[in-house]
């Protein structure tokens, strides 16, 4: 009986902040309603579901508004192992929006498509659901846990049209190297824990410091940490999986993995290296100033000789992996912090922007052509020159050429690089500078087809775009002209996402 | 800085009309193509009224200070900051792009390039005059680079879709070379706002702080900068872009390659480049003169051996670019004042030059000398046109070419202070020996051209004889202001000098005197 008294007694329920959770808690609810009413209603009537899921992602977006309007600036809970902090309700902001045009993308692609309708829409939205955990995961438990659940549902999504091969391909590639990634990080966060012998990312950057040199197995905790996300970002090495992926899965689907999960896997690797190691700077450095450097050339290198528009997109997407990264190879070096940190997140958000837009041209184009070839956007202006204007607008924007959204994202790398003074930086810059010339080599083939070369086959049917992939072609196409002439809007996000607890600025 | 704020608004009005015009268009249903050239004339019309405006309240006897000043928060973050303003030097220039743009869509209505389009052709070109004008009113690093790009893809888009046989590689060529340029030239304006302390993008603010940054800095600054500009400008060794993006752009698209864009560049060094770092234009200077007289033979030689008639026209702005780099290269405020004349001039007479290449391959259906012969027989005005224009680019005294090439070579007889004055005779002799070489290459293309006798049977079958028409209305309407113009100018060039001179005196006070 005492035994029974002080067992309750130890545990003590956490309390719960349920403004803080409920972006996850109305995701949560809308994926269940997806999926019990999945069974429930009748075949003709399961577009219906991708209505649920589009309004239960605008539906989440106002508690972030709420919690970004509140007094509370940073929300702490269960012992400061997830935290609500502006950080994470900006990227929580555009996982949401992000969700939101992806799922405008795919209602077409998914009703005209024989597939698994409702198990779709509570697959996306799983996924969606561990990034929004993510961004607020403050100890290496909960990452990894917010990295599984949004990495399973992705592999499932990723090999959707299970009877064509290319698609099982990508699912099991990406599942194979996505589980080999995570073992590796997981021996990485292992000995962290061995080391510091805490979980909690704040602990371990007390830890993770040298008096002397480091130890090898700090350096070895590190970095392959380091390296399990740089799967996820699918940065150079460790990017094979990307463009067999990106090529095999539906095409909204490789939206989604090219912009959100990318974009998660950004979000781990700050959050570990503003709060987890911040005073490790000389181990990752250096490694990543060798990946971002790695990622763009090879990236863009690669992209250059693609035949198939997605493949090239796949490879550009790692190419613009590597801009990402290239601040935070000097986010280390006193002064350049929390510049570094900006403009990861400006990047993350006009790259998205920018991305899904061209997601939403492929998407209409091959409905009509069928056909994944750069060849097959020849002449598209002739017959349908809003699409051809967007892409060309969306492509010259990936390009970083102004007034389009990319050229501020790219401006704000470079200029946190040069603000670190530093040699290494200002290599790093003239490499980015060179490649992002490069990337036009392959951006502007692509507009050479829509502007300059005749239709395949003289077949100029006009291109009928469902409403929704109108909408999406609108949001992004607005977000990407509106962040280039006014790049304020995107940066007075990016400057308000602070992470609590933070040591570098 | 003194600045003037009074009527601010009339910049941003002129250089955004055209995007207004261009919103209008795309608001239009389609084929309604008579519409859409009537909005493209209405805009242009619009805007260069408002440039007209702008020079009326313009106070000449202040123009060496920025005047219509206006300054508006944009990226406070980054603290770059939308600041606009004109001063002597960049009037003109503003000037000159809205009367070319004007120029150009006159001539546009009837003689659209293949494959039509006039929607897209009008609105890029009303963008590309956006842009052009922007970069010469900018007075913030930042919105000059945004300007200074906003003008690459109209640009790419009309060479590429409405030019000729090569245009796709000629296209893509003209795109990488001046990304590759102006990328570097943003790393070093970056490099530019760290040094100075991290404080401001304005132009203004950044010469009075960017005299004290290190020399060997400053010199690696610079290094970045002269990359950007000299691509656009283009100086030997970076032109090879020019010849080829000049030959394959439609008319139109050469017209306002030659006349405007290629300014940019220039511009870009007295502006930007000399002011902000005089340490390092000091030490640069003896090359970028090296560089020029580079071009203006090679320019010159290159002309003599072509059989293109437009290709020969783009290398001989290859060779005046040249002129005007020489002048700036001399850091004196002669050799400036020629070389901002220099751009005037070959703005309006290279513009002009390529106008009658439009005209003569619309004619001709081949802009292959061999080919064409007896001009003056067959099209007298057209020839005694041509011939005039040949004359002014030879830098004849009495029209424009003359205040631009001459004065400039006769600066280097004297180059500012601290300059190696031995080097610059040099310079001085061979720039003169190229003077020799214009009068040659463009002597023989006109004596080609227009005289002897008609070369009927080398014609293409499709030209009849009713193609061979002299100069109709349109081309006139779209010509005779620059004709006026080059006379006017070369009979008082002080109407320019005038202007440059007080802005072009305060730019280069920088240099101590």
């Amino acid at each position: 009986m005492q035994n029974l008294n002080l067992l309750s007694a130890q545990w003590v329920a956490p309390t719960v902040d349920y403004h803080g959770l409920a972006p996850e808690l109305v995701v949560a609810g809308g994926l269940c309603l997806v999926l019990i009413l999945d069974l429930f209603i009748d075949e003709r009537k399961k577009w219906l579901l991708s209505i649920i899921s589009s309004f239960t992602l605008l539906a989440a977006m106002i508690p972030v508004i709420t919690l970004a309007l509140s007094e509370t600036s940073v929300r702490s809970m269960f012992g400061d192992r997830y935290v609500v902090d502006n950080f994470s309700l900006v990227m929580k902001g555009v996982f949401l929006l992000a969700g939101y045009v992806v799922v405008l993308l795919s209602s077409s692609h998914v009703e005209e498509g024989e597939y698994w309708r409702g198990e779709y829409w509570f697959l996306l939205l799983s996924s969606l659901l561990g990034m929004l955990m993510m961004t607020s995961s403050r100890d290496l438990v909960s990452i990894f846990v917010a990295l599984e659940f949004l990495s399973i549902p992705a592999y499932m999504l990723a090999a959707w049209r299970k009877r064509d091969p290319k698609s099982n391909e990508a699912g099991v590639k990406y599942f194979m190297l996505g589980v080999f990634a995570s073992a590796v990080m997981l021996y990485g966060m292992s000995l962290l824990y061995g080391v510091t012998n805490s979980t909690l990312l704040v602990d371990i950057a007390a830890k993770t410091t040298a008096t002397g040199d480091f130890a090898a197995v700090q350096v070895l905790a590190v970095v392959f940490v380091i390296v399990g996300f740089a799967f996820k970002v699918s940065a150079v090495p460790f990017h094979t999986w990307a463009p067999d992926t990106y090529e095999g899965a539906p095409a909204p689907v490789t939206a989604f993995l090219s912009v959100a999960s990318k974009a998660a896997g950004f979000v781990a690797l700050v959050v570990l290296i503003y709060t987890a190691f911040p005073l490790a700077q000389d181990i990752w450095q250096p490694f990543i100033w060798v990946l971002s450097a790695l990622t763009m050339t090879v990236g863009n290198v690669l992209a250059l000789k693609q035949k198939n528009i997605v493949r090239m997109i796949a490879y550009s997407s790692i190419s613009q992996g590597g801009f990402v990264l290239m601040p935070l190879a000097v986010a280390g070096m006193a002064g350049s912090g929390s510049s570094a940190l900006r403009s990861v997140v400006l990047y993350m958000i006009i790259y998205a922007a920018t991305n899904l837009g061209v997601f939403g041209v492929i998407l209409a184009v091959s409905r009509k052509t069928r056909s994944g070839e750069v060849s097959s956007f020849g002449g598209l202006f002739s017959y349908a020159p809003t699409l051809g204007v967007l892409m060309t607008l969306f492509l010259a924007s990936l390009a970083g050429i102004p007034p389009l959204g990319g050229w501020i994202a790219k401006f704000a790398a470079f200029q946190s690089l040069l603000q670190s003074q530093s040699t290494w930086g200002y290599a790093l810059a003239i490499i980015g500078a060179v490649n992002s010339v490069i990337a036009f080599g392959y951006y502007g083939n692509v507009m050479r087809e829509i502007w300059m070369r005749p239709v395949p086959d003289g077949d100029t049917t006009p291109i009928q775009i469902p409403g929704s992939l109108s909408l999406a072609l609108g949001i992004t196409s607005v977000a990407t002209l509106t962040f280039g002439v006014l790049p304020g809007v995107a940066l007075h996000f990016a400057d308000l996402a602070e992470i609590a607890g933070a040591i570098i600025r | 800085m003194n600045m003037l704020r009074d009527n601010n608004w009339v910049l941003s009005v002129g250089t955004f009309l055209p995007i207004l015009g261009v919103v209008v268009m795309m608001l239009m249903p389609k084929a309604q193509d008579q519409a859409v050239k009537f909005v493209a004339l209405v805009t242009s019309i619009a805007t260069l009224a408002v440039g007209i405006f702008t020079a009326m309240k313009f106070d000449f006897d202040q123009a060496e200070k920025m005047q219509f000043v206006a300054e508006t928060k944009w990226i406070s973050v980054i603290k770059s900051s939308y600041l606009i303003g004109v001063d002597g030097i960049s009037l003109p220039l503003y000037l000159l792009s809205m009367v070319i743009t004007l120029l150009v869509v006159i001539y546009s209505l009837n003689h659209l390039p293949n494959p039509g389009k006039p929607k897209a052709f009008f609105a890029l070109l009303l963008v590309l005059q956006t842009g052009m004008a922007g970069t010469f009113i900018a007075q913030d690093l930042i919105l000059f680079f945004v300007f200074f790009e906003l003008v690459l893809l109209p640009m790419f888009f009309m060479i590429g879709v409405w030019g000729g046989e090569q245009r796709q590689y000629a296209s893509i060529k003209f795109f990488l070379y001046t990304m590759f340029g102006s990328a570097l030239m943003l790393v070093a304006f970056l490099a530019l706002f760290f040094k100075t302390g991290a404080e401001s993008f304005s132009i203004p603010y950044l010469i009075e702080n960017g005299g004290s940054i290190a020399k060997n800095v400053q010199i690696w600054i610079f290094a970045g900068m002269f990359v950007g500009f000299a691509v656009k400008v283009p100086m030997f060794p970076f032109h090879t872009w020019l010849p080829d993006a000049h030959t394959q752009a439609p008319t139109q698209g050469s017209v306002i390659l030659a006349a405007v864009l290629l300014k940019l560049g220039t511009y870009g060094f007295v502006r930007i480049a000399l002011p902000i770092l005089p340490l390092a234009a000091r030490e640069w200077a003896p090359y970028i003169g090296g560089l020029a007289v580079i071009g203006i033979i090679y320019g010159a030689l290159g002309c003599l051996a072509q059989s293109d008639m437009k290709r020969l026209i783009a290398f001989s702005s290859v060779a005046h670019m040249g002129f005007v780099m020489l002048g700036i290269s001399t850091l004196t405020s002669f050799g400036i004042n020629a070389a901002m004349f220099g751009m005037v001039a070959h703005g309006l007479i290279t513009g002009m030059l390529f106008f009658i290449a439009g005209s003569v391959k619309e004619r001709y259906h081949t802009l292959e000398i061999s080919k064409i012969g007896g001009m003056l027989t067959q099209m007298p005005r057209l020839g005694w046109i041509f011939g005039f224009c040949c004359m002014a680019s030879l830098g004849l005294p009495g029209l424009a070419g003359f205040w631009g090439e001459f004065p400039a070579i006769l600066s280097t007889y004297n180059p500012a202070a601290g300059l190696n004055v031995t080097v610059y005779r040099v310079f001085m002799v061979i720039a003169a020996l190229g003077t020799v070489f214009a009068a040659a290459y463009l002597l023989w293309l006109y004596q080609r051209i227009a005289f002897g006798t008609p070369k009927n049977n080398s014609h293409d079958e499709h030209s009849t004889h009713e193609e061979l028409h002299d100069v109709t209305t349109h081309e006139w309407l779209a010509w005779s202001p620059l004709l006026i113009g080059i006379l006017v100018l070369g009979i008082m060039p002080n109407l320019l000098f005038s202007v440059f001179d007080p802005a072009v005196q305060v730019t280069l006070s920088v240099f101590g005197g």
